[in-house]
């Protein structure tokens, strides 16, 4: 008997499942060369609502697991990325000039899930600080979670970009919403597997694949949402307008093209809690 | 107002005999048409998917808003509490004072004064559980006690749980009698009576409860007590408003419908109104003869509420907590 040809019908990931776009939409993706490569799930506002429900669920727990849970976890999914190498390369390589290429953001991507999952138990040292008063108390500074993240990932760079804009997020215990490379998405389906399979617990990381031009301004105008971060977003005016709907409930947001070095993009997504302690006890 | 509400119950031959003994009740709800649960679950699915939107919509949110039982049923219920679930049910939207108040409130019978009080120079109604809420398990004394307490403190309506026991063990004529005695403690005080319809397991034994609590006079029948799963489900829901039909058209009095427990988003809210409205018709349609027993649900209605007028989807941070 010949075994069959069992095809993996791309999905989305919200709250720890795969479901269909609500909408039932769905749309074709092409490969370098204009060749059919898959259908892939089209998101729609109301799947992008799914997900903030589902990202505010799971922020409570993530946000008071302890740094060194958290990392263990981000750690985790960098070892099943590793297990799934070859998966990546291929999903890589419709679009790569070369295999090589594809190998090198692979290797780059789970090297970087590695760099932001470190850094989870050292943030509040570095952001943190202990601060002068003029009086009998103690004054300490500790950096917080802001809360629901909604991303745009990087159109061109649909692992490497897409593991530094969810790492960035939930290493500090944000959860978060992001709508995938749209003309290259495999990578991210693949990646909302491993998620999947890594400990990192339901709703904490939802993937949209389709437009961003359609879902974004639901996600920047949405009253549940903390903080936007735009680095996949290609058109100057968009970012504006994105912008200015996210201003409403003072969401932090992050510019596309943004500089960043060192730990600004983790940095965005804080906000920063002052105690005052009496001494004595 | 719906005005044969407070008639004395008066039953056409054939059902006033219904009654008569433990044999005759016996016969009479055995004779009841057995409930088809394909055809029902399939009905629910099938009205479920209707699609309400726009101006539909914002009419069955403020439609829904004012059907609610705001509901506290917790052993650690206080007097403030209370105070700010009446002031919720006054306004449920401190933002917009367009938002209208909620049907009732629902509190435990030992805090019926401490509700009337807050929401004295309204319409809004205090309702309490009574009888040995959520089990029952008390004597009928106890349930009497209870019932007169609630009602002489203020209580306008009274939710009772029926015997669970009692019926699995095909004593039906003394939850009857049972509910005929409460419904006089009541008074002028309007008597829901809950079935427990997560307790009764199977379709034809809620139709069966819902004809005896309607028989002993029952003004609403109600689902649940919220303290058991499954509570309200929709073909449960379908399975009491057909035997509300049936009886009124055998008696021509109406008798009002609460589904309590486990409805927390509009979606399922709107649910409900379509069966609602398809299967007994506009004079159901409204806080008289309908009522949604939740607490979360307020906020997602005021939620969906914000965003048909803002544009733009609203959060759990502009809703007043619970």
């Amino acid at each position: 008997m010949s075994n069959l040809d069992v095809k993996r019908t791309a999905k989305l990931f919200i709250g720890g499942a795969f479901p269909r776009s609500e909408s039932g939409r769905t749309y074709e993706i092409f490969d370098k060369n204009k060749k059919f490569v898959a259908n892939v799930a089209l998101a729609s506002r109301k799947d992008a609502r799914d997900c903030v429900v589902a990202a505010r669920s799971a922020f409570t727990k993530w946000s008071e697991a302890t740094a060194y849970n958290r990392a263990q976890v981000m750690y985790r999914v960098s070892e099943i990325m590793q297990g799934r190498r070859e998966q990546f390369i291929e999903e890589l390589s419709y679009w790569t000039k070369s295999k090589k290429e594809a190998e090198k953001e692979v290797d780059e991507a789970i090297n970087r899930m590695v760099w932001f999952a470190g850094w989870s138990d050292k943030l509040a040292m570095v952001t943190g600080s202990n601060n002068p008063v003029a009086g009998s108390f103690f004054n300490f500074s500790v950096p917080e979670p802001t809360g629901v993240v909604a991303t745009i990932a990087p159109e061109k760079s649909p692992l490497l970009g897409l593991v530094e804009t969810i790492a960035s997020a939930i290493v500090s215990g944000n959860s978060v919403i992001v709508i995938a490379s749209e003309t290259q998405p495999l990578a991210a389906v693949s990646l909302a597997e491993v998620l999947a399979t890594s400990d990192v617990p339901a709703g904490v990381v939802n993937i949209l694949t389709g437009s961003y031009k359609e879902i974004a301004p639901w996600l920047a105008s949405h009253q549940d949402v903390n903080a936007l971060d735009l680095t996949g977003v290609d058109k100057k005016s968009i970012a504006q307008e994105l912008e200015n709907q996210a201003a409403i409930n003072l969401k932090r947001v992050l510019r596309p093209n943004t500089k960043l070095d060192g730990l600004t993009r983790i940095k965005t997504f804080l906000e920063t809690k002052t105690v005052w302690h009496p001494r004595g006890f | 107002m719906n005005v044969l509400k407070n008639d004395p119950l008066v039953l056409p031959p054939l059902l006033s005999d219904a009654a008569n003994s433990e044999s005759a009740l016996k016969k009479f709800l055995n004779g009841l048409a057995g409930v088809d649960k394909v055809g029902v679950e399939e009905r629910v699915a099938k009205l479920g998917t209707r699609s309400i939107k726009t101006t539909a919509k914002a009419e069955g949110i403020d439609l829904a808003i004012r059907m609610i039982d705001l509901t506290t049923l917790e052993g650690m219920d206080t007097k403030g509490k209370i105070k700010t679930l009446c002031a919720k049910a006054r306004r449920p939207d401190p933002q917009d004072p367009n938002v209208p108040s909620v049907a009732a409130v629902c509190v435990y019978s030992d805090l019926v004064s401490i509700a009337k009080e807050n929401l004295s120079g309204t319409t809004i109604k205090v309702a309490a559980v009574a009888t040995g809420f959520p089990a029952g398990r008390v004597s009928l004394a106890a349930k009497l006690q209870d019932t007169s307490d609630a009602v002489s403190q203020g209580a306008d309506e009274i939710d009772m749980v029926i015997d669970r026991g009692a019926f699995h063990e095909g004593r039906f004529l003394d939850i009857y009698d049972q509910i005929q005695s409460i419904k006089q403690v009541c008074k002028s005080a309007h008597l829901k009576v809950i079935l427990e319809t997560g307790e009764l397991k199977t379709y034809d034994n809620v139709k069966k409860a819902s004809w005896i609590a309607m028989l002993a006079g029952a003004d609403f029948i109600k689902t649940s007590t919220g303290k058991v799963q499954p509570a309200a489900t929709l073909p449960v829901t379908l399975v009491m408003l057909q035997a509300i039909r049936d009886f009124e058209m055998a008696t021509h009095r109406r008798i009002g419908m609460k589904p309590a427990g486990g409805i927390k988003t509009t979606k399922d809210a709107m649910k409900y109104l379509v069966v609602l409205k398809e299967t007994l018709g506009d004079k159901w349609m409204n806080p008289d003869m309908f009522r949604f027993g939740a607490s979360s649900l307020l906020n997602d209605l005021l939620m969906q509420r914000q965003k048909m007028k803002n544009g733009a989807y609203s959060g759990p941070d502009y809703v007043t907590v619970d």
